[in-house]
């Protein structure tokens, strides 16, 4: 499935990142990163396994620090901000875990609560009910809202993840490895919500993956990561279609279902 | 040249090895440092989390309390059981209850209570927060702009300091009354004689050497069990390290600080 057009403002960068590197010991993972990711825009970094598409979000989220270069994240600089700002700045960040990372110990309801009323300390407890009941209504989950995360499918702990992220508004989500684990019809099921998020809530996105039916379904852009650095940018077409790069080619013979 | 090789090598790599350890020890005591001056930072400062300390000294307290009852009752019961056969030697069974109290009050009831709390209570904070490491539900808490560290460790630090003490005089009271059930059956104490005879020989200081011992040994259990799960890593073998690290540190560093703190209050007596 082919994704539709989306309303992008070229002109307007959320996340500008230049000269980005980082090491962990001896190995190198990022070594010179560009990358831009425009207002309202699904970039999908693609790469295998190990090559620092994981790293590159935790990095603009600010879970781990770059060792050079710059990264500009809806107007801060990440190696400027002052602890405060960061937190303020991760209220606008939705980060979706690639196992969800959802609270063992506490029901989908507080799980949801969690960064609402820690963030939000004005709303009253009805305007958090109505949050939370809009943000699992938005992922078609309603039902789910006593239960417990070890209650739920691998689909359904994704989706109530992504609730999670939403219920701050952020206008920029990061997905790493979303369609990690699934089968393939719920594969399709995440593809649109990520689809669907973009649209309702008018979130720019970075979508980090290896699966490929994902990158189609949900990238405007696709970036491919290899050997530490953006080898190709562009459209699916442009990255896949005509390509000799042998690094790139297995990954569309091999991997790309129509 | 080989022989030059083969002799140098092993020095060489023990050395390096010895200045490694050296520096990840020097490493970890700098880390642990600022793992605690952290706490003292973000413990007092709002937003506090009174709901979740509340829930931790519930988990912590109230669930431990059962062993913490059994334990107790045996070790009066035993302790009188066993110091029976020496003082009746020298014909002094009457001073039993009070070399009981002075036992339970002065070293047994703090210790025993914080060993027992750091097998249950400390693995129990360093396998959960491990387990929440190592499945990125910390680093979730983080990047949704709220404070995973105030919210899971200085809650947990709070209430073993809190519950520790209250767990500690708990036990007081039922080893005493271990004794007590011990000593009455073999010499027929009346209840009133007994008390007094518990409550003539302690001191102001005892009570509170006793108290001071609970809190510093809860603050230890809480500290090196969130501090070994919040950085635990390596998956879940992590998590059994974690686990595993908190109860020995834990119950070392109580032995190390008991003696610190009997020293001192021996000072004061």
């Amino acid at each position: 499935m082919k994704k539709a057009k989306a309303n992008i403002d070229y002109k307007n960068s959320v996340i500008q990142i230049r000269g980005l590197y980082k090491s962990f010991g001896e190995m190198k993972v990022l070594r010179g990163i560009d990358l831009d990711l425009y207002q309202g825009e699904n970039l999908v970094v693609l790469g295998r396994s190990g090559t620092g598409k994981s790293v590159l979000i935790k990095i603009i989220s600010g879970l781990l620090t770059a060792d050079k270069g710059e990264v500009t994240v809806l107007g801060c600089k990440m190696n400027q901000i002052t602890a405060r700002e960061l937190q303020e700045l991760r209220t606008r960040i939705g980060f979706s875990f690639q196992n969800s990372a959802l609270y063992d110990s506490m029901t989908v309801r507080k799980n949801l609560e969690f960064p609402l009323v820690r963030n939000k300390k004005h709303l009253t407890r009805r305007e958090i009910n109505s949050s939370v009941e809009n943000v699992l209504d938005a992922v078609g989950l309603s039902h789910t809202i006593d239960q417990m995360p070890s209650e739920l499918s691998g689909g359904q702990r994704k989706r109530i993840g992504i609730a999670r992220t939403l219920i701050l508004n952020p206008e920029v989500m990061l997905y790493d490895e979303p369609t990690a684990g699934l089968d393939p019809i719920t594969c399709i099921d995440i593809n649109e919500l990520i689809n669907e998020v973009q649209e309702r809530y008018n979130t720019s996105s970075i979508i980090i993956t290896h699966d490929l039916t994902c990158a189609k379904s949900t990238g405007d852009r696709i970036a491919m990561l290899l050997d530490g650095q953006f080898q190709r940018v562009g459209t699916f077409e442009e990255v896949f279609e005509n390509t000799n790069d042998e690094r790139v080619k297995p990954f569309f013979d091999y991997n790309f279902i129509e | 040249m080989d022989t030059t090789e083969n002799t140098n090598t092993p020095v060489k790599k023990n050395g390096s090895s010895f200045a490694l350890k050296l520096g990840n020890f020097f490493r970890e005591m700098s880390q642990i440092n600022a793992f605690i001056f952290r706490f003292f930072k973000e413990a007092f400062m709002p937003p506090f989390e009174i709901k979740e300390v509340l829930r931790q000294c519930y988990e912590t307290g109230v669930r431990s309390l059962t062993l913490i009852s059994l334990t107790g009752f045996i070790v009066g019961l035993i302790f009188a059981k066993q110091s029976r056969p020496s003082l009746a030697n020298f014909g002094a069974q009457s001073w039993l209850p009070s070399l009981v109290s002075i036992a339970i009050m002065r070293a047994l009831a703090p210790l025993v209570t914080s060993l027992i709390a750091a097998g249950k209570v400390g693995s129990s904070i360093g396998a959960e927060l491990g387990s929440m490491r190592v499945t990125e539900q910390i680093d979730a808490m983080e990047v949704s702009g709220t404070k995973p560290f105030k919210y899971l460790v200085c809650t947990r630090v709070l209430a073993t300091t809190i519950v520790i003490p209250i767990l500690s005089s708990y036990m007081a009271l039922i080893a005493i009354l271990g004794g007590f059930v011990n000593i009455t059956t073999n010499e027929g104490t009346s209840y009133r004689t007994y008390i007094e005879q518990v409550f003539e020989p302690l001191g102001f200081i005892d009570f509170v050497a006793s108290l001071i011992k609970a809190i510093v040994f809860g603050f230890t259990i809480g500290i090196v069990g969130c501090y070994q799960g919040y950085y635990s890593n390596k998956g879940t073998e992590g998590v059994g390290k974690a686990a595993n690290g908190a109860v020995v540190t834990a119950m070392f560093l109580v032995f190390v600080e008991e003696i610190v703190i009997v020293q001192i209050t021996g000072w004061f007596r």
